[in-house]
């Protein structure tokens, strides 16, 4: 047990600083402070500010993780932290702060992807990951489908959003709906009361040359567009919405490209095993037609509890253990951030 | 006493060691666009150069700004975490006040105006009158436009990388143009030798006063509230 590694990770590539403390495949802490409040009066991340509570958090953040883990700083054996994808600035409080930490306590540091941090963090829940794992990484920054042989050094993609990322048409139908920010939770729940085949909206990429040519991609701008048009022909008319039937048809849209696309990946690659991590991951019907579908194909489903499919510290320390167990060399001291590090790079 | 200093508000990345009796160790590098990178291999180079472990630093004293937010953030943060980790307490200083020592330690008295640069077509500026004792601030910081400065104010010497940039408003340029971490450290550890003992037990913010200035950074600006671009966003995690 003491034998294995105990990494505290540190995530502030958006408006949540976190951190969390795992020691080997167990996680110890996962600590968060978010600053989504501050944010949601302009229907979206300010940068400037997300930087600014960072910096406020980050000391507290680390502080409350160790005090809860009963770990003292001085007893980890590496430093993980994201170095990108994500805000620029955001990034940087996490990145300067994991290399003060590097410095004053001599331990090595991690530079890590943001990407394959939403998959690791299902290892300190569900167990080792089979390799190769399917992962599908659905949330309001990204959507993507990746062929995982090894978690710590060979991520592959096979498929990305074109435009919108799911969580962002989450949001922007939620703003057409009238629903407030972030749209995700709201959907998923406003869709309960509706019907999910009320209305036939567009599923992207999906047939004809469309799937030949982006067969792994996804494109969810058009059907944005489609629920706004609908929304509005309705207003035009003179007639009420019916939000939750909208909420529901939409959302049913968007997951059933999702796993369609998903399960068609684990077939072609004759892949067993199909994640799915990201803050769409929390949404209910993605969880149950995830279920359905691959029940059906005996494919094995693993998705993290919620809180561990938004972005959080514990995320960042499974992966940094992952590294430090497979006696991964650690990152230079003076790594940079990647605002845009491409998901196929592991590691900083 | 072995004080660690470090600064990021301006082009200078700067970090050095003060043993409370000179400077020594300092490592800067002029790089407006790389804080995170030089900083903490800087420090550890610091370190090397006075032969001294991260566990003998007994204090950190970090400057406060004004200075470009995302490069002034690493320093401030930086600072904390490096404080807290080791359980030592944590001061912070105008940036622009370790501007003016230096010029007081090279020997400049009288007026002093000292103008960093802001961005945005504009300096961060204060003013500071400098005796035989110290280099005291008379005014500031603000941020403002060379050009719209009280022209007695426009006329004074001016240290700071906004002098070489607005020349036309500010002729009369003058060393030094970047914060230096050995003249922050110089600062503080003379302000350390008037301030109080630390009482026991671990702190990790001094309260201001005794020549401190707390630990916030000086932004006098608001953030632009413009949210990110979508596809930088991930508000679903
Ligand atoms: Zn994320």
């Amino acid at each position: 047990m003491s034998d294995e590694p105990l990494v505290l990770g540190i995530e502030t590539s958006c408006d949540e600083t976190g951190v969390g403390i795992v020691r080997g495949e167990t996680l110890l802490v996962d600590t968060v402070a978010s600053s989504v409040e501050e944010h949601a009066r302009f229907g979206g991340v300010v940068p400037e500010v997300a930087s600014r509570a960072h910096l406020e958090a980050m000391v507290p953040t680390i502080e409350r993780a160790c005090r809860e883990a009963g770990v003292a700083l001085r007893d980890l054996d590496a430093i993980a932290v994201t170095s990108g994808p994500g805000l620029a600035g955001a990034l940087l409080v996490g990145v300067a702060s994991a290399k003060a930490l590097a410095v004053a306590l001599d331990k090595p540091i991690y530079g890590v992807n943001h990407l394959a941090s939403h998959v690791a963090v299902d290892i300190v829940e569900h167990g080792p990951l089979p390799e190769p794992t399917m992962a599908m990484l659905v949330s309001g920054g990204h959507s993507s489908l990746l062929l995982v042989p090894d978690i710590t050094n060979d991520v592959r993609s096979l498929g990305a959003t074109m435009d919108d990322a799911a969580g962002e048409a989450f949001d922007k139908v939620a703003r057409v709906l009238g629903l407030p920010f972030p749209g995700g939770p709201h959907i998923d729940r406003a869709a309960r009361e509706g019907n999910r085949i009320a209305i036939d909206f567009p599923r992207g990429l999906t047939t004809g040359r469309d799937l030949e040519r982006h067969r792994f991609d996804f494109s969810f701008s058009g059907l944005k567009t489609a629920v706004a048009r609908w929304v509005e022909t309705r207003h035009r008319a003179g007639e009420s919405v019916p939000v939750a039937d909208v909420a529901a048809s939409f959302q049913e849209a968007v997951v059933d490209v999702l796993t369609r696309k998903a399960l068609l990946a684990c077939k072609e690659h004759e892949v067993d095993h199909l994640l799915i991590g990201g803050g769409v991951a929390a949404n209910s019907r993605l969880r149950a037609l995830a279920e359905e579908r691959c029940d059906k194909a005996g494919v094995t489903l693993r998705v993290p509890r919620p809180g561990l499919c938004t972005d959080n510290g514990a995320m960042v320390a499974a992966l940094g253990a992952q590294m430090v167990a497979k006696g991964r060399e650690p990152s230079d001291l003076g790594l940079p951030t990647d605002s845009s590090m491409p998901v196929t790079l592991v590691q900083a | 006493m072995l004080l660690l200093a470090i600064d990021t508000s301006t082009t200078a990345i700067t970090t050095a060691l003060h043993d409370g009796s000179s400077v020594v160790a300092e490592v800067t590098t002029l790089d407006a666009r790389a804080h995170a990178e030089h900083l903490a291999p800087g420090v550890r180079a610091a370190l090397a150069q006075a032969g001294a472990a991260p566990t003998d630093v007994t204090d950190v004293v970090v400057g406060i700004g004004p200075g470009p937010f995302t490069g002034l953030r690493v320093g401030i943060v930086t600072g904390r975490t490096f404080a807290f980790a080791l359980g030592l307490p944590v001061r912070g200083l105008t940036s622009l006040d370790a501007l003016a020592h230096e010029a007081w330690l090279r020997g400049r008295r009288g007026d002093l105006l000292v103008a960093t640069d802001a961005r945005r077509k504009e300096v961060y500026a204060a003013t500071y009158v400098l005796d035989d004792s110290a280099a005291t601030r008379m005014a500031g910081p603000l941020v403002s436009r060379a050009a719209d400065l009280e022209p007695d104010v426009r006329g004074l010497p001016a240290a700071g990388r906004g002098a070489l940039l607005y020349a036309d408003s500010l002729p009369l340029a003058v060393e030094p143009v970047d914060v230096s971490g050995g003249a922050l450290a110089d600062l503080a550890a003379r302000r350390l030798a008037l301030a109080p003992a630390a009482p026991d037990g671990i702190r990790q913010q001094v309260e201001p006063g005794h020549g401190f200035d707390g630990l916030e950074p000086l932004y006098l600006r608001r953030p632009d509230a413009a949210p990110a671009p979508p596809s930088t966003k991930s508000t679903l995690g």
